[in-house]
């Protein structure tokens, strides 16, 4: 290998000198872990479509800013009525989209509509549940009336499954995505790579770069040499259990970001023996936090005490909840007559912090006495046996949706979990559009849950981003699935 | 095929050891086969340490005297995970071959004594089984069944029978005509009897030599089905398993792949030079070329 | 010779038939809802329901056999649920990457395993024979997806001289596109030669005890003449069986391999359609392997009945 090294050096000295002329690059390749199995956010959950095409090709009303605040879009401003039930939306004039058709109310109108029909397949309806009509005012002005106020309505515009599209192309965004953001979509060579370029009649502010590439690499083996190897310059979702092998390398920005991912293992509420509250308990403090995080995300996740985000204003810390404490552990059970242990199943989904986070819970809980069986299951199968079905025992899964704590209080939630306080809770939070009052609320909710244990509460999934050393304007943190371009460029 | 009629060429014990012995492919494929089962046996009463416990503070440790090949991700001793390993790894390639022996062989023998549309029929299956991608098939079985150790076996193992199915039909087909078999015929014994008193103990070589390669392949395609996921499922542990939870680190720590991976190779090479060195000791046809 | 490959062909067809009934049956056992998958955790019954009408899943199990069946007939494939996208194009976009590489690979293996098989052959129990054949007995036993990930780390993370994986496309011409299949075929192609070379070295060995050759020899023909003209021809049975064989497992056997290089060829396709229960784009890929399958193995007994005019006669 030595002969490299002199050779490097020299192309590296003649590279500097003629730098110093050149333009910065403009182009980009940027490693994703899935493809989206089609490109119409509106049309499907998969977060691998806004992770392409979210702020880049599509634009909503509002949207979500890199530290998760919600920010105007096509709507330059807007106005809430005193009730809290009238929103009007001034539109931003002169938009065209990708087609060349330009942009205006009654786009809007029909993209809601759209989203919020009885035969929609959009995958997040709830977003629209509380809308009860929406009237084109004028070409530049939108009134949305909702049915009761909701304090997160904002936020809900600016995910990506509220996009506004155009009537003429919505039928064929799944292959040919036509929106109004600043690239536009070039190809897409399926399993391969999606390439965006610059929309050169984009509305808002000139994004530096020409041309942007998202390669898929789903095999977290063959990211590493692909961004050691200089294939692609940007893997926002590096996978973490490859950190070591990125950082301290000098030619990467290595960044530990936080998602809104709360990872937890899972308890089926409605079965034997998680039915019993000091059962869970006991499964709580059997379960040694800190090194689940170690193992399974390379001590990289934030511990979480109950089901809200560490980065989020209202949370608060019920990590020391349940500390590691196995013999109090062993004692909860023997006083819900099991001290001799027990055997489940636990069903763990594809990622690797599930597999790997299984694995070593598995070997914690048998010290406490209770045997798991390792049971890894697909996507697929998870979705319809455990989150549908209900059938299972435990499971770990990250819920990546952001402020989800209401799952909790959902009827028929795979956690089978039911507290009519909690419940309570969330219904006072639905209506309370007061920040503090809301805050005070979701604190409520956060302790009741810890108090519970419905689940055990894990960690807060981080986001490993590695780029290039010479690029900036990545995110940081995840606050929705999304790798936005907008502010991406070269230093040289 | 020689086709002039001999006795079926029983020999004794003693004369296939001596010549077993002086054949360099099979005294080192026999030593290393031996060295890796013990191994496995070893395991059951005895590891360095135990691989059920997880202590991520001493993970990835790289080769010491207290570990002689490192820690994995998990800070289990590799040396000890590649002794339960093999376990793992000599049972699935084991019983697939004991199915692939099991079902196989006597539709081959059933085929060959039968002919006609039976044959046929039998042949036409595993021209079928054949046609199917072989790896695929093993995904899509523990797609169904879900992935783990024993559906890896299924997997493997269906693949195995028209392998052996074929090997003793065409050994068999060749026997049939032969006088000493003709004349048992004569003697009105049945077809079921001939295949055992005299087929079986005759093919009986070319089915071993072919159970060893089978046992290669075996491990190699537990090693491939384990390296996707689909294999041994934790706490057990497998060759190809190791291999999986090296590939994302295996830049910074090389030990927690080439480990695995030469005990793989190492137990491959030993029982394809030991089928060869049967197959030059158990085929006179070959003995008498040299 | 035209009634021995008609009465191929008929045993081609009803294995093929066959094979769709069992493609399938198992695809209906496959656990798991594509429209679920599609639409996530937060998906309303109503939208999930839509979906499902809309992919034609709701329709009895017969009728939806036999209108993919029927389908296929005239070259339609159907369409990708979660691509939303015909299949048959699907295939082809991953065609022009499996094909030229399986034959890459498979020429590759073939240049290096046939003059080493017949090198050794020809040097029987010399030293060339025993290293030669030492090398082949370890490439054997190499699992060649950790062959790939080591020739990934020298080649593409040290060296640098090739990607180290993904598919450029043809478009940017043809040189990037052979650059990014250079590692995935020598990955393929070396545990394949290695094989290839044993079958060639014992056939070669097994032809040149037979008495022709003796007698070839008795009469004075050279040593290197006798190997070419009179031993190779007839070695090629065994030797294009295997090659046929091989042909079929690289086309569909490079899952793994596909996975380590991310390429985005027929393997991936399938293995990825698996996951996602993406079973109108599984059954059309897994029955044109199947197809390719038989139609190889035709090949190749026609071959043989070319090769060696005995066989010819006896059909």
């Amino acid at each position: 290998m030595k002969f490299i090294v002199p050779v490097l050096a020299a192309a590296a000295i003649a590279l500097a000198s003629g730098t110093a002329l050149a333009q910065p690059r403009t182009d980009l390749v940027l490693g994703v872990v899935l493809e989206p199995p089609h490109l119409d956010p509106t049309a499907g959950a998969a977060a691998a479509i806004d992770e392409i095409v979210y702020a880049n090709v599509f634009e909503g009303l509002t949207r979500i800013g890199p530290s998760g605040e919600v920010l105007p879009a096509l709507s330059e401003s807007w106005e809430i009525s005193d009730d809290g039930l009238t929103y009007t939306f001034k539109l931003h004039e002169g938009v065209t989209f990708h087609d060349g058709a330009p942009f205006t109310s009654a786009d809007v109108v029909f993209s809601l509509d759209r989203a919020r029909a009885e035969d929609s397949t959009n995958a997040q309806k709830g977003l629209f549940a509380a809308i009860e009509s929406v009237e084109a005012t004028d070409p530049a002005t939108v009134t949305v009336t909702l049915s009761r106020p909701q304090g997160g309505f904002l936020y809900n515009m600016g995910w990506g499954d509220a996009v506004i599209v155009s009537e003429a192309s919505a039928g064929t965004n799944t292959e040919n995505p036509v929106g109004t953001g600043p690239f536009r979509f070039e190809s897409w060579a399926r399993g391969s790579s999606i390439v965006l370029v610059k929309n050169p009649d984009y509305w808002g502010d000139e994004v530096a770069l020409e041309r942007a590439e998202f390669r898929i690499i789903p095999d977290a083996a063959a990211a590493v040499p692909a961004m050691l190897s200089g294939d692609i310059q940007a893997f926002p979702m590096f996978p973490p259990d490859a950190y070591e092998q990125v950082q301290g390398d000098p030619r990467f920005e290595v960044v530990i970001g936080s998602t809104e991912g709360e990872t937890l293992l899972s308890m089926n509420n409605g079965r034997e023996p998680f039915d019993n509250v000091e059962v869970r308990r006991a499964i709580s403090y059997a379960v040694n936090r800190d090194e689940v995080i170690a193992g399974a995300s390379n001590g990289l996740g934030t511990p979480i005490g109950s089901h809200f985000s560490p980065a989020n204003a209202a949370y608060v810390d019920l990590t020391g909840t349940y500390p590691y404490d196995p013999e109090r552990a062993k004692e909860l059970l023997a006083e819900a007559g099991l001290a001799d242990g027990f055997s489940a199943t636990i069903k763990l989904p594809p990622p690797p912090y599930a597999r790997q986070g299984g694995e070593i819970i598995a070997a914690q809980l048998r010290q406490v006495g209770i045997n798991l069986e390792i049971q890894p299951v697909e996507w697929a199968d998870w979705l319809s046996t455990v989150f549908t079905d209900k059938d299972y025992d435990l499971t770990i899964i990250s819920h990546t949706e952001p402020n989800d704590i209401d799952i909790y209080s959902r009827p028929d939630y795979y956690f089978d979990y039911q507290n009519p306080a909690f419940n309570e809770v969330i219904a006072e939070l639905d209506v309370t559009a007061d920040e503090a009052q809301r805050n005070e609320l979701y604190g409520q909710a956060q302790e009741i849950l810890a108090e519970d244990a419905p689940v055990v509460f894990l960690f807060q999934l981080p986001k490993v981003g590695v780029w290039d050393a010479k690029l900036e304007g990545l995110w940081e943190n995840m606050p929705v699935q999304a790798n936005d371009l907008t502010k991406v460029h070269w230093t040289e | 095929m020689s086709t002039e009629p001999t006795s079926p060429p029983v020999e004794g014990a003693a004369h296939f050891v001596r010549a077993a012995f002086s054949n360099v492919s099979f005294v080192t494929g026999f030593a290393t086969t031996v060295l890796i089962a013990a191994m496995a046996l070893v395991s059951f009463m005895w590891t360095p340490y135990d691989i059920t416990l997880i202590s991520i503070a001493d993970k990835q440790l790289t080769p010491s005297v207290q570990h002689l090949f490192g820690t994995d991700h998990f800070g289990r001793d590799i040396l000890s995970m590649i002794m339960v390993g093999a376990r793992n790894s000599i049972a699935v390639a084991f019983v697939a071959v004991g199915i692939g022996i099991g079902v196989g062989v006597p539709l081959g023998c059933w085929a060959a004594a039968r002919g006609g549309w039976i044959d046929e029929v039998l042949m036409r299956f595993n021209d079928l089984v054949f046609a199917f991608p072989a790896l695929l098939s093993a995904i899509m079985i523990t797609a169904i069944f879900g992935p783990g150790a024993v559906n890896a076996i299924i997997a493997i193992g269906i693949f195995n029978v028209p392998v052996f199915a074929r090997v003793a039909r065409a050994g068999a087909m060749a026997l049939w005509p032969r006088e000493y078999i003709l004349a048992a015929r004569a003697s009105g014994k049945s077809a079921t009897l001939i295949t055992i008193e005299h087929i079986l103990p005759n093919i009986a070589s070319i089915l071993l030599v072919q159970a060893t390669i089978q046992f290669a392949l075996g491990i190699l395609a537990e090693a491939g089905l384990s390296y996707l996921g689909l294999g041994a499922q934790p706490p057990m542990t497998s060759w190809g398993r190791m291999l999986f939870d090296a590939q994302t680190r295996m830049m910074g720590a090389p030990h927690l792949a080439i480990f695995p991976g030469l005990a793989i190779v190492v137990t491959v090479l030993g029982l394809n030079l030991l089928g060869d060195g049967l197959r030059d000791v158990l085929d006179p046809r070959l003995r008498r070329a040299r | 010779m035209t009634l021995f490959l008609l009465k191929r062909i008929a045993i081609g067809l009803v294995t093929l038939l066959v094979a769709s009934m069992i493609v399938f049956s198992v695809m209906e056992i496959l656990p798991g809802d594509p429209a679920r998958l599609m639409l996530g955790m937060n998906a309303t019954p109503e939208a999930l329901d839509a979906l499902r009408e809309q992919m034609g899943l709701n329709a009895p199990v017969v009728e939806r056999y036999i209108s993919w069946a029927g389908g296929m007939l005239t070259g339609d494939f159907g369409r990708s649920f979660t691509y939303r996208a015909p299949v048959i194009d699907l295939i082809a976009e991953r065609a022009v990457v499996s094909v030229p590489l399986a034959l890459i690979a498979l020429t590759l293996s073939t240049a290096i395993a046939i003059p080493v098989g017949i090198f050794a052959a020809a040097r029987r129990g010399k030293l060339g024979d025993t290293v030669s054949m030492g090398t082949a007995q370890i490439g054997v036993a190499i699992p060649n997806f950790w062959f790939a990930l080591l020739l990934i780390y020298v080649f593409a993370v040290w060296l640098r001289l090739v990607p180290a994986g993904g598919f450029p496309g043809w478009s940017g011409g043809v040189w990037p596109g052979l650059k990014a299949l250079i590692l995935p075929s020598i990955a393929l192609a070396l545990p394949q030669a290695a094989i290839l070379a044993r079958v060639t070295r014992s056939a070669m060995l097994e032809v040149l005890g037979e008495d022709y050759i003796r007698t070839a020899r008795a009469k004075g023909m050279p040593r290197r003449k006798v190997l070419w003209r009179h031993a190779l021809r007839n070695a090629m049975i065994p030797v294009l069986t295997i090659l046929g064989l091989q042909f079929a497992f690289l086309l569909a056997g490079t899952i793994i391999i596909e996975n380590v290089f991310y390429i985005p060829g027929l393997g991936r396709l399938v293995f990825q359609a698996i996951t996602q229960r993406d079973l109108i784009v599984v059954e059309g890929v897994i029955m044109l392997l199947v197809a390719s399958v038989i139609l190889v193995n035709i090949l190749v007994d026609v071959a043989y009945a070319l090769v060696d005019p005995r066989l010819r006669a006896r059909s």
